[in-house]
């Protein structure tokens, strides 16, 4: 099935989601990948705040490569999600909304997801081009040291994306 | 030493900045024709419309020159040099570097390398380069680029198998590197496969492998054969484009092999995804 959502979603929204589901989302993600969730997981450790309110948001596992002038972003397609997993229950439990990226997760983070009513989208590995087009605003908001893998506030058109697991516990991977 | 042809080490890294953005940027023809024949060959309607994106992506990114992928990958550059080349003005291995440092930052492309495996600083240029040597005849230099993506490396596979495995073997662990990599190394994968040497040597076999022309085939007959079936029985795995199911796994499995010892058969598989960039230039 085909949808058009806003995001980040409320509870509802979510609810509805199946895997297998075509998905166009707009508004606002944001981005993360290995470096930024390992720090993050440091903040958290040493008992700190997150640089970035996770509530209800939607974290896109996302390095672009630099943008031409003039241009929003580089190229901007899915890192693989595995690599995420070891932070990711702690973070859904933290109230994170949804993820976007590729491949597959550990049970811990599908048992989190059915758990937190969340959401895992993938978006096309290697259809970077493509998908810097739905982005039409970028912005790092921490880590910018971390350069490319910098937390980016986004803010998204249509950008498309497939439903791989949702809140009742379906996977699209075998 | 009249044979000697001089060749200045500028010209080297002129050549691998070009190359580096050409190849990040415009896929070769025998991939491009790889991704139409796996569209007209998929059978799952969602696998279509994920190949559909993936041919409209190499469009976009040649027509407005933005990165096929993200991800351009840490630079792997085979040289094979002709034993009559002298090179002049400069450390070859520095213009090497040089070239990939000069194309990844002056080509908008992105910096994925970090100076430690453990400490993990990014060096903000892309280098060093893993860069592999070879002497052969002649008084010419191929330079041969193929930037690789982490997300089908990370899948990639040696097994040290036993002689009497066998090519069954070889078979079984080539499909289950394949199983195992699933949707995380971006489906419709190329499969290098390196047979034989040693645990070193079939790894870089392997990787020599992907930037074979996509479609071409073995001269050795068994060989051959070995890839037409391992292709058809990833194929029948149905993972299919990004790992949600169809008939198209693969678009290629390019094998080599070399001799080895009494006691082995290594046998390594360096999976990389359907942005398989390779590019070469002659010098």
């Amino acid at each position: 099935m085909t949808k058009n959502i806003t995001v980040p979603m409320d509870d509802n929204t979510k609810h509805e989601l199946n895997a297998g589901d075509y998905v166009y989302l707009t508004g606002t993600i944001y981005t993360a990948r290995d470096a930024a969730h390992k720090r993050m997981q440091e903040s958290l450790d040493n008992g700190e705040s997150l640089p970035i309110d996770i509530k209800d948001q939607i974290i896109y596992y996302m390095g672009p490569s630099p943008a031409r002038e003039g241009k929003v972003i580089g190229s901007a397609g899915p890192t693989t999600a595995g690599r995420m997993d070891k932070y990711t229950p702690g973070l859904l439990d933290m109230g994170l909304g949804a993820m976007i990226g590729k491949g597959k997760r550990t049970q811990a983070v599908m048992d989190a997801i059915v758990r937190n009513k969340s959401v895992y989208f993938a978006a096309v590995g290697g259809a970077g081009a493509l998908l810097s087009k739905s982005i039409i605003k970028s912005e790092v908001v921490a880590y910018d040291d971390l350069g490319t893998e910098a937390i980016r506030k986004l803010e998204v058109k249509d950008f498309p994306v497939i439903v791989v697991a949702d809140s009742k516990g379906s996977c699209l991977y075998k | 030493m009249s044979n000697i042809r001089e060749i200045n080490v500028s010209e080297i890294t002129e050549a691998v900045a070009s190359m580096c953005i050409e190849v990040n940027h415009n896929l070769s023809e025998d991939m491009r024709c790889a991704l139409d024949d796996a569209f007209n060959r998929e059978s799952s309607e969602l696998g279509k419309q994920i190949l559909d994106q993936l041919k409209q992506n190499l469009v976009i990114a040649k027509e407005e020159m933005i990165p096929i992928c993200q991800d351009t990958g840490m630079a792997v550059v085979f040289m094979e040099i002709g034993q009559e080349v002298h090179f002049t003005d400069g450390n070859l291995e520095d213009a090497i570097n040089e070239g990939v440092r000069k194309g990844y930052v002056e080509g908008y492309l992105r910096k994925s390398v970090v100076d430690d495996p453990i400490i993990r600083n990014n060096t903000k240029d892309n280098i060093p380069a893993v860069i592999h040597y070879s002497i052969v005849p002649g008084d010419k230099v191929k330079i041969t680029i193929s930037p690789k993506g982490f997300g089908s490396e990370n899948m990639s596979k040696v097994y040290m198998l036993k002689p009497a495995d066998g090519i069954e073997g070889v078979k079984n662990a080539i499909l289950s590197a394949v199983k195992d990599a699933g949707p995380n190394a971006c489906p419709p994968m190329v499969i290098g496969v390196g047979i034989g040497g040693t645990f070193e040597k079939c790894a870089l076999m392997s990787k020599h492998a992907l930037t074979r022309k996509t479609g071409t085939h073995s001269d050795v007959p068994y060989i051959k054969e070995l890839e037409e079936e391992m292709l058809e029985k990833i194929n029948a795995l149905e993972i299919g484009p990004a790992g949600l199911g169809g008939s198209v796994t693969a678009l290629a499995v390019n094998i080599e092999r070399y001799p080895t010892h009494i006691a082995g058969l290594p046998v390594a598989v360096n999976i990389c995804c359907h942005v398989n960039r390779h590019i070469e230039r002659i010098i």
